[in-house]
């Protein structure tokens, strides 16, 4: 064997060797990160990251169904229902019963197996035509009104970070998760 | 012109498939084109636009003006609810696999942002080393990968649950699923560089559009076949799907492929959004509700002949349509003429990939009477269409999503094509 094609191929073996070593195979080094994120705080997120779940605390605040009457008639009825059994043209929040024979209606009494979704939705999402408009009072203020029409609180029950994630939903037990 | 009855391969005038390989599809045009010789010699006159030279190159082409009926169907806004709701593909006016992007169905719950991405962040946080931003540019640099597959609301066809058969096209009933190039970078590259703390299994999307629409999803999909998509069929995506960036989960339910996505976030638990709680869930007969229902079953439709249209006369059509599976690729497609009395093995008249729409044709003599056309898919993992009486059996008639049984046109002996029943 000639020489310095015996080098030539020493040097592309040890090459491929290195290439080894960086990237564990050649399938890895098609997928390296060029590692452009910027690293952030976690509190620097607290306006953006609304996700409110057992896991994911609720911000601060508190609000009664008893405050939430006023906010609901101006800025939900219009949709929802002045009782919140819905209206023309959306889905009610309350009454059904998910064991009803009949119509098993699912409502945030009847269905929702989270309390936590309500807050998180809410602060999300509505109203339809101003998400994000209200307050995080103001949403547990609305979220406290809707539980109370719904019979699962009172009106002076108090809504918060600590007390909505206790509320047991009647329907908490209702679903099978097809994931696992 | 022969019945071709040697090439009969199933009920009411199903053909076999060795029609479309080669062999002349029969008489009738040979017959018609004759019968023009020496006749009419005045419809060949040169047309006007041989005459003279037309518009020059165009920044960005648009369909010819002869074909602005081929549109979807975005059906009536609700005042009440800015923005929501759906439009759907015609996919009975349009052939091939792909979709183009003007006519790939959407699905929006507070209407689609008008992002600049100068302004968009990428945002991972949660369980994870390093909680990290991404903006466009910094994306643009990752590698990416590019998978043509189809994309499918579990909404669609939802309306055959019910106990009367809507009447509608292949378009209102069928038109929430569509199939694009998807290009985009891989996940688990992203959440490397963020470094996933053991404890999580779970991953929430949000959307950077007015209803903040999020999802959780499992992290093993997540690092398995997920990707951030930048592309559709080479493009930078359309608002409507999610510019500058959406999620893109092969196979799984659409809403779960989130658009103008933001936030990921790594939890040990599920984020019990709204829409994986109150929607996208399907109760049962016995009231209990599935949750997390993400693969899209293996489903077959007939996109001609198909709702509303009307044969002309009798004579020699093809039975054509599109197949898909969530679990993989289309493996066989048959036929019924005759409500599911006799089946026939219809050609699959494309490169169908993993998760892509597969298109099937199979030839059939209409004779004048009723018939009533079905379709059923097989994919690589075995699964069969179910029977709508069976996906009923199973899932109750209270359910709405995830509906992928068989379907049935019915042509009357006018010719007419309804949706029915079997």
């Amino acid at each position: 064997m000639n020489r310095s094609l015996g080098y030539a191929a020493l040097v592309i073996l040890v090459s491929a060797l290195n290439f080894t070593v960086h990237a564990q195979d050649k399938t890895a080094a098609f997928f390296e990160s060029p590692d452009l994120g910027n690293e952030i705080q976690q509190q620097e997120l607290v306006p953006l990251d609304l996700i409110a779940s057992d896991e994911s605390p609720l911000p601060a605040g508190n609000g009664t169904a008893f405050q939430g009457r006023e906010i609901y008639a101006e800025k939900c009825a219009a949709c929802h229902g002045d009782d919140g059994k819905g209206g023309p043209a959306n889905q009610p929040l309350v009454g059904g019963n998910i064991h009803s024979s009949e119509s098993p209606l699912r409502t945030v009494g009847s269905f929702w197996p989270h309390a936590t979704t309500l807050f998180d939705y809410i602060r999300r999402a509505m109203p339809a035509n101003a998400p994000k408009s209200l307050s995080d009072t103001e949403v547990y203020q609305v979220v406290a009104y809707v539980l109370y029409m719904n019979g699962l609180i009172d009106q002076y029950a108090i809504i918060n970070a600590d007390s909505l994630p206790l509320l047991i939903m009647p329907n908490a037990e209702g679903f099978i998760d097809m994931s696992k | 012109m022969a019945e071709n009855s040697d090439l009969a391969v199933a009920g009411n005038g199903l053909l076999s498939r060795r029609l479309l390989l080669g062999l002349s599809l029969g008489g009738a045009a040979a017959s018609a084109s004759s019968s023009l010789l020496g006749a009419e010699a005045t419809r060949f006159v040169i047309p006007e636009w041989s005459k003279k030279p037309g518009p020059g190159p165009s920044a960005y082409g648009q369909p010819s003006p002869f074909t602005t009926g081929i549109q979807r169907d975005p059906g009536r806004a609700n005042p009440l609810y800015p923005g929501g709701g759906a439009s759907r593909t015609p996919l009975h006016q349009l052939r091939g696999t792909i979709t183009p992007n003007g006519l790939h169905f959407e699905r929006h719950h507070a209407g689609v942002p008008a992002i600049d991405p100068a302004g968009h962040q990428l945002v991972i946080n949660g369980l994870v080393k390093k909680s990290l931003s991404f903006n466009y540019d910094d994306l643009i640099r990752y590698p990416m990968v590019s998978r043509i597959q189809f994309l499918e609301c579990s909404g669609n066809s939802g309306a055959l649950f019910r106990d009367n058969p809507p009447d509608g096209t292949a378009q209102s009933i069928h038109g929430l699923v569509s199939c694009a190039e998807w290009t985009g970078i891989p996940l688990s590259v992203l959440l490397e560089d963020a470094g996933v703390d053991t404890a999580a299994q779970w991953l929430s999307a949000v959307g950077a559009d007015a209803a903040s629409m999020g999802r959780s999803i499992p992290l093993s999909k997540a690092l398995d076949d997920v990707i951030v998509a930048l592309f559709q069929n080479g493009e930078p995506l359309r608002p409507e799907q999610g510019y500058p960036m959406r999620l893109f989960v092969p196979g799984w339910e659409g809403n779960v492929s989130v658009k103008w996505l933001t936030q990921l976030k790594l939890s040990r638990e599920p984020s019990q959004f709204r829409d994986e709680t109150s929607k996208y869930t399907d109760t049962l007969a016995d009231r209990s509700s599935l949750q997390f229902t993400f693969p899209m079953g293996v489903k077959s439709i007939i996109t001609s002949p198909s709702g509303h249209m009307q044969l002309r006369e009798q004579g020699l059509y093809q039975i054509e349509g599109l197949a898909w599976s969530g679990a993989g690729r289309i493996s066989k497609v048959e036929v019924s003429a005759d409500g599911g009395n006799s089946w026939a093995e219809a050609l699959i008249d494309s490169q169908a990939g993993d998760k892509s729409l597969a298109r099937f044709r199979l030839p059939w003599r209409w004779n004048g009477s009723a018939a009533k056309l079905i379709s059923r898919a097989t994919d690589s993992s075995g699964a069969i269409q179910p029977t709508r009486t069976q996906l009923l059996s199973e899932k109750g008639n209270l359910a709405f999503y995830h509906f992928n049984a068989q379907q049935c046109w019915g042509v009357d002996t006018s010719g007419l094509v309804n949706n029915v029943y079997v």
